[in-house]
């Protein structure tokens, strides 16, 4: 703190590490610019492809590591689906389990040093949880009709409450993609950020010894621990994020509480 | 001189969003705290009631979250 002017190399942002840049060149970042986003998504997708196309290739009755990693991913989504939504949802399985593969694999892609988390920006989320909200919305009126409205009429609660939490259902309906894209986003981000504030802490021996000396060891310390809490809330995100498309969908196929 | 006020406004206000981060933080513990009591005195049922906990925790954590989109919001668009 007290030498911050005289090593201003050191100094650096925590949230420069979600700008998007783009890959060639520093021009502007237009619709077609191929950026930093655009990598980190093709690289997630090329680990999904290799790991499910490997996974299932040579088919044995005891598996191969990489085998029961795609068969323990695929019965995990399979029963979470079934489980949550109903067997009535197992046509729309497999969209769900490109959702959660895409996120995982896109967390678990962000979390090495230097690489680009595609996930933690909203614009990412956000049309992953409109499409979700879409499909689902959609999928309501063609599946029940009107009955789909319904799902805002609670018959179990007394009468003169219904309307006041029809009302609260609808509020609560529509902040759906808001909270659902933001939930995903907001963790990625806070936890790396929380990384980068510590390791901006980590030289900080270099610049003044004294203090340095007990600041240095502990943020290094800090950047571990957190690291092994990001690891856990970049599954649990996933996680939540298809457990709740499936809780939508669950609203969709079967309205009435 | 003016847009100076607005702009300490904003960041105060920006702070003081993240107190809802405690009130999420509160919900959370509270959804696995009883779930953890449930679980302990039937840990049969405990298995099949996981999901049901993750959905507890995202619809509590959603709250905490709106928290830091109303921080996003006065740091950047306001």
């Amino acid at each position: 703190m007290a030498s911050e002017g005289d090593s201003k190399e050191l100094v650096f942002h925590p949230m420069d590490q979600f700008i998007v840049k783009p890959l060639f060149g520093d021009g502007p970042v237009g619709f077609f610019t191929v950026t930093n986003v655009t990598l980190w998504m093709v690289l997630s997708i090329l680990c999904i492809v290799a790991l499910l196309v490997l996974g299932t290739n040579g088919k044995k009755t005891v598996p191969s590591r990489t085998q029961s990693i795609a068969e323990l991913a695929y019965g995990f989504i399979r029963k979470m689906v079934e489980d949550v939504a109903g067997k009535d949802a197992l046509p729309y399985f497999p969209y769900i389990m490109t959702l959660f593969m895409f996120i995982v694999f896109s967390n678990f892609l962000g979390l090495i040093p230097g690489a680009f988390t595609t996930t933690s920006h909203i614009a990412v989320t956000a049309v992953m949880a409109m499409a979700v909200f879409l499909a689902v919305t959609i999928l309501g009126f063609a599946k029940n009709g009107l009955g789909f409205l319904g799902v805002f009429w609670i018959s179990s609660a007394p009468l003169p409450l219904r309307p006041i939490l029809a009302l609260i259902e609808v509020i609560s309906y529509f902040v759906r993609p808001v909270s659902h894209s933001i939930r995903l986003a907001g963790n990625m981000m806070a936890g790396h950020a929380v990384i980068k504030v510590f390791a901006a802490f980590a030289p900080m021996v270099l610049i003044s010894t004294g203090i340095g000396l007990l600041v240095t060891p502990l943020s290094i310390i800090a950047i571990t621990a957190i690291y092994a809490l990001e690891v856990l809330v970049s599954f649990i995100q996933a996680y939540v994020f298809t457990i709740l498309t499936c809780v939508y969908l669950k609203d969709a196929l079967h309205p009435h509480h | 001189m003016e847009g100076d006020v607005v702009q300490m406004g904003a960041y105060i206000g920006a702070g003081l969003a993240c107190t809802g981060m405690g009130g999420a933080a509160v919900g959370v513990g509270h959804v696995v705290g009883n779930f953890l009591s449930g679980a302990l005195r039937n840990p049969s049922a405990a298995g099949g009631q996981t999901a049901t906990m993750f959905i507890g925790i995202a619809f509590s954590e959603a709250l905490g979250i709106f928290s830091f989109l109303v921080a996003l919001l006065l740091m950047f668009a306001v």
